[in-house]
Order: C-alpha cells, then structure tokens, then sequence
C-alpha cells in the first residue's frame, strides 16, 4: 500500500520533472485530434459570415465598416452558455465562434474547428499579451486554432458591509464554518468543478493536483466532494448574470465567484472583488473558424480586422474585459484606465488564473500513467452535486 | 364528375362528401390529425428516443444507440432520485394549496356576492393571465428578495421570509398556476342549484358540513380538471425553481442543464414527469372522477 503510494508519487515526481523541462506552453502533452488542413492562401471575399458570439462581441460600431471593407456581410448569432456555442457549432451553420477555452478544446478535438495560419492574419502580432499565446485550450500539438479576443478572471465579490474588508481565501465559500452560511452563490455549469481543485491544489497538496484541468478520478472525487460540501451552505447558483447582480444588491448573497463587469454593473460602493491567495479560475475567449466553413476567406479577415488594436479593444470595453491586443491600452487615457481596471497588462495578476481548458482523457498537466478524467464526466459529476 | 354532380344538385362539394363517409371523415381531421401527430407526437417521439442513446465520451457527440442507462442513473443517481420526489412534492403541495383557496373563493363568489363584486373578483383571478409569465416570475424574486417587499412589510411584526427556498418556489406556482384551479371551481359551484343549500339547512346541515357532504362532492370533477393543470405545469417547470429556488432543484432544472450537455438523459428525465402525470390520470379515473367530467 505504502510501496504502491511512494510509486504513485515519485512518478508524479518525473511527470512534473518532465513538463517543467520543456519550454514553452504545453509544449509535452500531445492529444490525439482529428487531421484538418490549415488555409494555405487567401482568397476572394465571400460575401457573408455566421458568426456564433457572446453577446456584447458583435456589435454595428465595428461590423459596418468591416463589410464597407470587405464586403463580408456579418450574421451574429448570440449564445448564453459556452455549451450552447459548442452545440451552435456542430449544426456546421457557422463559420466562426468567439469560444471561451472550455468550450475550444472540446471543438478541436472533435474536429468541428480547424488549425489556423497565422501568416494570414497580421495583426496577430506581438501586441498580444503574452498570457494569451499558445495556451493548451487553443493551441493543441504545436499548432494554434484560435485568435485571442480577451479574458477575464473569476473573482471573489463579497458585500463589504457584511464581510468588513475582502476576504483573503476563497475558504468563506467552501468552508462548512463560514459566516456567511445560506448568503453564498457559485457558477452553475460544470467548469465550476475546477474552481474547486484550484482550492483543493492549495490547502490538500497531497492530492497532487497540478492543473484544475486535469483531474484523475481521485482527485475528481474530492473536488466533488468538496462541492457537496459547498452545497450545504450555498444560497443560488448562478447562470443568469442578472439574477446573480440583483442577488448581490438585494442582499441574498454576500460572498460568491463573479466577474470584473458584473461588479461594475451592480454599482454599489460595498460590492468589491478580490483576488484570494489561492488564485483562481478565467476565461479566455479566442476566436475558432468551424472546419465546415464556406466563407473561409470572411472568417480571416474578421479574425485580423478585430485583431486591431482599436477595435480589439472596443470589445472588451463593451463586454467588459481585458483586451487581447494591450496595444490599444495606450491608445487614449480611458483605454488606459479600463485596462488598468481589468488587469490587461499585468502577466502577474494573470499568472495566479487558471484560463478554463475543456477537460479531456489525456492530462493536459503531461501525466501520461493515469487517465485523465473527461468533460462528460464532469457534467455527470455535476448533476450529483446539486441534489 | 362535377359536371355529373351539379346537373343532379347545386351544392356539389356537400353531395359528393353525403356519399363518401370516408373522405368526410379524413377532411374532418386530416387538420387537427397533422397538428398532433405530424407535429405534436413526432417531435416528442424524436425526443423521447435519444433517452436509449449515447453521448461519445471522448467528444461529448450524441451517437444512436441502445442502452437502458440513462433510465437506470435516475434511480440510482441520489440527486436524480431526490430531485423526482422533491417536485412530485412540490407538486403535490401546489395543487393542495390551490383547492385551498379555490373552494372557499369559488362558494363566496358562486352563492354570497353580489354581482359586480363577483365581476370583479372574475377579473382578478384572471388578470395575472395576462402579464407575462416570466414578469410574474421576477415579481415574485423582487418581493421575497432579503431587502424586498416581504421582509419590509412584516419587518414590524418581526416576520422574516424564508429566503429563496421550497416555500417560495410553492407559493410562486401557485401564484402562477391558481387560475386554472378558480376557473372550474367556480364555474362548478355555480352550477349547484341554491335549493340544495335550502335542502341541506332543512335537515339540519351546518356550514361546514354543508360543504363537505353536498358541495365537494359536487365539484370533485372541477377539482379533478384543475389539479390535472396545477399538477403538471408544476412538475415541468425549472425557471421557478431558478429565480425563487435558491439552490433548489427540480426535473426541470435537470432537463435544462443536460439538453446541451447530456440530451440522453435529459429525454430520459423528460419521460419522469410524463410517469406521474399517467399515474395521476390512473388514480383519478379508478375514482370513477373522470367520467364526471
């Protein structure tokens, strides 16, 4: 038992050695994904794009004078959850999807996006913000599939006049001994699962979770385990931004995960948001260009088009995140200062996020001993929890 | 052969119809038939077999198939078994709550008021029909709210609201679902001829007993009628649950969060509330209640 233990950990062991050894992102977890070739050279106009999209990506102040250019007449199609987009995309009735990375892996590799050619899409240049290069969720085997649009983290919100000052670890939402005991909320959808490994990874390190992502049945358990005890002091899970915004300001809810805009939107001085020690989970949304598309050559000229710094940030200052393109950030003092709100340019603050990767069979922390546990298992899990 | 028909008759399309029972009969339903079968039964059929299908692990893809499972992990899933019985509950208190207020409602306006009060209370019951469902919804989140209507209006009494729980997902379909009980109510009450009151008080009948030997049994296929909408509407509904539940659950809730993640079992989820509302029709029919209808 103890031998089989020690085995297991210096395993570990050599599988950390192995990843920390490479350079790079990702660059030694290789998964197994359906062979599509990339474009090779632009082409005419066709003359339309379906566009699946989070509401607030798509809007006229920037699609009109794409088509005056291009002559690509935009057709957005807006969803509410990164599972509707999944499900939107596989009709094969749209060319393009801004995905969050939850919803980007599961696309990749089931074949229904195809690897891009950067080469065709200038803008994507180094103006990027770091963190948002090559990450496992959209780069898989070395080749890219999507082009950054922004990101945002999951941050703790709590209503200061109850809380009196920011909590310090996400333990007032997991904790059985809370305070705030029937006053909390969670995100409702299976993601949610790595919310509750990254405070796993932190206070049980002899779990030996190293990505939230990638999780072996063991570890899945006790993060489940975790969220059944979450669930005995939790007042609402929220999907709908509106109902969890009316929740913070109407008193039902104290502390719970949140965004940076839904903040904004509750515009009440005592509702802040804070960064725990444990860090935390975020999205990163990028766009992928289905493998069925039709309209290949409208696809790459809207991914370099909103590429641009300007119009790159006229989205994430719409929908209220960090822009991709941090170029845009020195552009004027309101770019400046709503980059500086969501953290654009600062890698550190970005560091300490875990950007949402679809769980899948092959770890995507390089463990190549155990099989990882997949994204059906974590809705299945899920569905336990909430009883 | 129109020609033939219109040298015997002035009215051909009747005639030709007069000798062909047939051909009447299939243009008296070939409409209402479409709407339920080509529509209605053919949709809900697709539905209802992904319940026997996969979902591909790897992809999370739908694949045909066979496989019990997905009925099985409704019954061994604790979560899944205690979500069924929580909104057959739920359901059940709903449809009680309403015949609570329906029967007393449905004597005082039927027999005690006058007419433009009962006028206006007709008016009242179904006024709520005509606002939206979801308006009624936040409605009801507003006032249950912890800085809302409720707390603010009992707060000198020293009355606090539960909070977004059971209780309030039951009072919020009732709220919504009460008019479908009134309606028949009353109108079953009405009905009663007002000599069986006179009758009942000869024999020395009070009140109340008046109510439970001579009205209530009267009006058992009203009740029937409207507990068949409260019962089922509240079995099926999730977005309640959502915006007054809390964190409570029910069929719906299941059905909505699988039918992106996991359509097989939210079409074997589908078929649970389909269950009770048969057993319910059973029971009511061995009661003898539904030929009274």
């Amino acid at each position: 038992m103890k031998a089989g233990k020690l085995a297991k950990i210096s395993l570990l062991a050599v599988s950390v050695l192995i990843i920390s050894g490479c350079s790079g992102n990702n660059s030694g977890v290789s998964i197994e994904v359906p062979d599509i070739p990339m474009h090779e050279a632009l082409g005419e106009f066709e003359g339309e794009l379906n566009i699946v999209n989070w509401s607030g990506f798509v809007e006229p102040a920037w699609t009109d004078k794409f088509t005056a250019d291009t002559g690509c007449v935009v057709k957005p199609r807006v969803a509410g959850t990164s599972d509707e987009m999944v499900t939107l995309m596989r009709t094969g009735q749209y060319d393009i999807v801004s995905a969050s990375g939850d919803a980007a892996l599961r696309l990749i590799v089931g074949g229904d996006v195809q690897p891009l050619n950067l080469d065709l899409i200038p803008n994507f240049s180094d103006d990027i913000a770091a963190g948002m290069k090559g990450n496992i969720y959209d780069t898989v085997n070395g080749k890219p599939y999507g082009v950054p649009i922004g990101r945002g983290a999951n941050l703790l919100q709590y209503n200061e006049d109850v809380t009196n000052g920011a909590p310090e670890s996400w333990d007032v939402v997991w904790e059985l001994d809370t305070p705030y005991k029937g006053k909390i909320t969670a995100y409702d959808a299976p993601i949610y699962i790595a919310d509750a490994a990254v405070y796993l990874m932190y206070h049980n390190p002899e779990l030996g979770i190293k990505n939230p992502y990638a999780l072996d049945q063991t570890q899945l358990d006790a993060a489940v385990a975790l969220l059944k005890q979450q669930n005995q002091i939790i007042g609402e899970y929220w999907s709908d931004v509106f109902a969890q915004i009316g929740s913070f300001t109407g008193g039902n809810t104290v502390v719970g995960t949140s965004w940076e805009i839904l903040r904004k939107f509750a515009a009440k001085e005592n509702i802040k948001t804070t960064l725990p020690i444990e860090g935390s989970t975020g999205w990163y949304d990028a766009w992928l260009v289905s493998s069925k598309t039709k309209n290949i050559n409208c696809a790459y000229a809207w991914m370099d088009y909103t590429s641009k710094p300007d119009v790159n940030g006229a989205i994430a200052m719409n929908f209220g995140m960090a822009p991709a393109n941090i170029a845009f950030c020195s552009s004027s003092e309101k770019a400046q200062a709503h980059c500086d709100e969501f953290f654009a340019e600062d890698e550190e603050f970005f560091k300490k996020i875990w950007p949402w990767t679809t769980p899948i069979e092959t770890c995507v922390d390089g463990r190549k001993d155990v099989k990882c546990t997949s994204f059906q298992e974590w809705t299945n899990a899920w569905a336990t929890i909430k009883g | 052969m129109s020609t033939l028909i219109s040298t015997e008759n002035n009215r051909p399309i009747s005639s030709y119809l007069f000798k062909r029972s047939k051909v009447r009969l299939i243009g008296l339903l070939a409409l209402p038939m479409f709407w339920i079968v080509g529509v209605y039964i053919v949709s809900l059929f697709l539905l209802l077999i992904t319940a026997f299908w996969f979902v591909d692990p790897f992809t999370s893809l739908v694949r045909p198939g066979f496989t019990l499972e997905n009925f099985i992990s409704i019954f061994t899933v604790q979560a899944y078994l205690a979500t069924s019985l929580r909104t057959l509950l739920i359901a059940l208190a709903v449809t009680a709550l309403c015949i609570l207020f329906a029967v007393p409602l449905g004597i005082y306006m039927a027999k005690i008021a006058r007419p433009w009060v009962r006028n206006l209370l007709a008016v009242a019951i179904t006024l709520p029909l005509w606002a939206g469902y979801l308006v009624k919804l936040i409605a009801m989140r507003l006032v249950f709210s912890e800085q809302g209507f409720f707390n603010w209006a009992m707060a000198p009494l020293g009355i606090r609201g539960p909070g977004f729980s059971i209780p309030i997902v039951i009072l919020t379909l009732t709220y919504l679902w009460f008019p479908y009980m009134a309606l028949p109510v009353f109108t079953a009450i009405r009905q009663i001829p007002t000599n069986l009151f006179d009758a009942s008080s000869d024999l020395g009948a009070k009140g109340f007993f008046t109510i439970y030997r001579v009205v209530l049994p009267l009006i058992v296929p009203a009740i029937i009628a409207g507990s068949v909408f409260t019962f089922s509407l509240s079995l099926g509904d999730y977005l309640a649950a959502r915006f007054t539940g809390g964190k409570t659950q029910m069929i719906g809730s299941i059905i909505a969060s699988n039918i992106n993640l996991n359509p097989p079992v939210a079409a074997a989820f589908s078929m649970v509330p389909i269950a009770f509302v048969v057993i319910y029709l059973v029971v009511a029919r061995r009661t003898g209640s539904l030929e009274r209808m």
